[in-house]
């Protein structure tokens, strides 16, 4: 039964990528490519995590990354204590000499996020008008058997990896990997982004509520930032397994191989 | 009943088409916003400066917190404007800032100018006059920290209507003992949240933060809320403060997010 909905499937595997959709892709490729570059650039002005409202050099953060020279850094004038105590409240003049290229990094991430959001927006709405996402993208609840997703995890497994066609339809696992980023981790990363922004967050509160303060939206937004690069290079290693030319063909071109 | 939907959805389409050029284009004269140079990364920053302008209610205040949820406060930047050491200084206005520091900022004034009817200085006394806001913000630094502190000052629609904001005034330009200045528009300036800050946790304002006076702009990042103020110039067109001003350094004007 499996097998033959999977022989169903590579039978059927003629049918390319849309203009549209080759179109979008590579702008959100581009996209996110920038988004992960100059957002590491700001990490590395400040690598240090936090959970809760806030979080600075003065109080502890959940954890640190050794991503740049503001790693642990000192250079701090002596405190001065506001309200003493168990945890008492302080403030230090910062005397060391950060790395910040934040100036052009912060305005080329916003840039770069205006594309996403605009490209990704109208790449859903065509999607869900269209059928694309409800008919290729979104995995049917038979598809999500245990039995099923087990076959494909072996499948994906086995070298060499059958050749693909250069488009849908796709098998169960490549399904829920494009489900799970365009509906989950591309929204929450935008969503959480936004709950940085005291302009934003003054309009709309809730959104501190929802993700436990800025500072957790921030640490969100960095594991979401992960989650996206994981996929990234699942997603090219699978591109160059199954055929790099073809599939990258398909991708530019939308020639349908198989007719040609 | 098709043509009729068929000509109804093209009106939409050209409805929607002129509101969106309308982010970049209508309403606003270059001289009201601030200039791209050109520049790709300050046209993304106008983008989104008059998309935040648009599609975000106005005048909403930013949470304030209780006073326990305070927390310890980095001071970075520039932490002593008569320190030559620092990126910032200024030969002339630094050894100034010295002597007013001296005499406990007893002769230090606050001028503003500009397009108001009656340029006026502010002693520190004159603002302790005024009806004071005291709140508890959070403050969001461009690097990626934050820290939440009491705020106690005038807020700033006070001290521009003392003075006799004009009508037809449309940014408000603050500037330091050492070489920095900032600007914002005239909906952030009379934002009952954006304050002249002379006090910090229920003390004078310590050195680090901005003695004596600072601008508090809750609404957008740290380094709108310039420290050590000097004057205040309201201006009827946009002005990028030259040398001294975020834009020609690289960095956003607008800096909402």
């Amino acid at each position: 039964m499996a097998a033959a909905a999977l022989g169903e499937v590579q039978q059927r595997s003629v049918e390319g990528h849309a203009r549209w959709v080759r179109f979008s892709h590579w702008i959100l490729a581009a996209s996110v490519l920038t988004l992960a570059v100059s957002g590491f650039v700001i990490l590395m002005a400040h690598p240090r995590l936090y959970w809760g409202a806030v979080g600075n050099d003065l109080t502890p953060a959940l954890f640190e990354l050794p991503i740049s020279r503001n790693y642990m850094h000192g250079g701090w004038a002596a405190p001065v204590t506001f309200f003493p105590g168990a945890n008492p409240v302080v403030s230090e003049a910062r005397t060391y000499d950060i790395f910040n290229e934040n100036s052009w990094a912060r305005s080329l991430h916003f840039l770069a996020a205006w594309f996403l959001v605009v490209t990704a927006l109208s790449y859903i709405a065509a999607g869900l008008i269209g059928g694309h996402l409800g008919h290729h993208l979104i995995p049917r609840f038979r598809e999500l058997s245990p039995r099923l997703l087990w076959q494909d995890v072996v499948t994906h497994l086995h070298l060499p990896m059958p050749r693909a066609s250069g488009g849908p339809p796709y098998g169960p696992l490549q399904k829920l990997a494009y489900f799970v980023v365009v509906f989950l981790a591309l929204p929450l990363i935008v969503v959480t982004g936004l709950t940085m922004s005291p302009a934003v967050t003054a309009a709309y509160p809730v959104l501190l509520d929802v993700f436990g303060g800025s500072q957790s939206a921030r640490t969100i937004h960095f594991f979401a930032f992960a989650a996206l690069v994981l996929f990234l290079v699942v997603h090219v290693a699978m591109v160059v397994l199954t055929g790099f030319k073809r599939q990258m063909r398909a991708m530019i071109l939308g020639d349908r191989h198989e007719q040609r | 009943m098709n043509k009729d939907r068929l000509v109804f959805s093209r009106r939409q389409l050209v409805t929607g088409l002129a509101s969106t050029s309308g982010l970049l284009l209508a309403g606003c004269s270059s001289k009201e916003l601030p200039p791209t140079y050109g520049n790709v990364l300050r046209m993304g920053d106008l983008l989104t400066y008059r998309a935040f302008r648009m599609l975000l209610p106005a005048q909403s205040l930013v949470r304030e917190y209780a006073h326990r949820d305070i927390s310890s406060s980095p001071a970075v930047g520039n932490t002593n404007p008569a320190d030559s050491q620092q990126e910032t200084f200024n030969a002339d206005r630094g050894p100034l800032y010295d002597r007013l520091r001296a005499g406990d900022f007893a002769d230090w004034r606050l001028r503003v100018e500009g397009r108001v009817a009656r340029p006026a200085s502010f002693s520190l006394a004159d603002l302790k006059r005024m009806p004071a806001r005291r709140q508890i913000t959070k403050h969001t630094c461009e690097e990626g920290w934050s820290a939440i502190a009491e705020w106690t000052g005038v807020p700033l629609r006070t001290v521009l209507e003392a003075a006799g904001i004009l009508s037809s005034a449309r940014f408000v330009n603050y500037y330091a003992y050492d070489d920095i200045a900032e600007g914002i528009d005239m909906l952030d300036a009379i934002h009952p949240q954006t304050i002249l800050a002379y006090g910090m946790n229920g003390r004078h304002l310590p050195l680090a933060h901005g003695a004596p006076l600072r601008m508090r702009v809750e609404t957008q990042l740290g380094y709108k809320s310039v420290k050590f103020l000097e004057r205040i110039v309201v201006t009827d067109e946009f002005d990028d403060l030259g040398k001294i001003g975020s834009l020609q350094n690289g960095w956003a004007w607008y800096v909402g997010i």
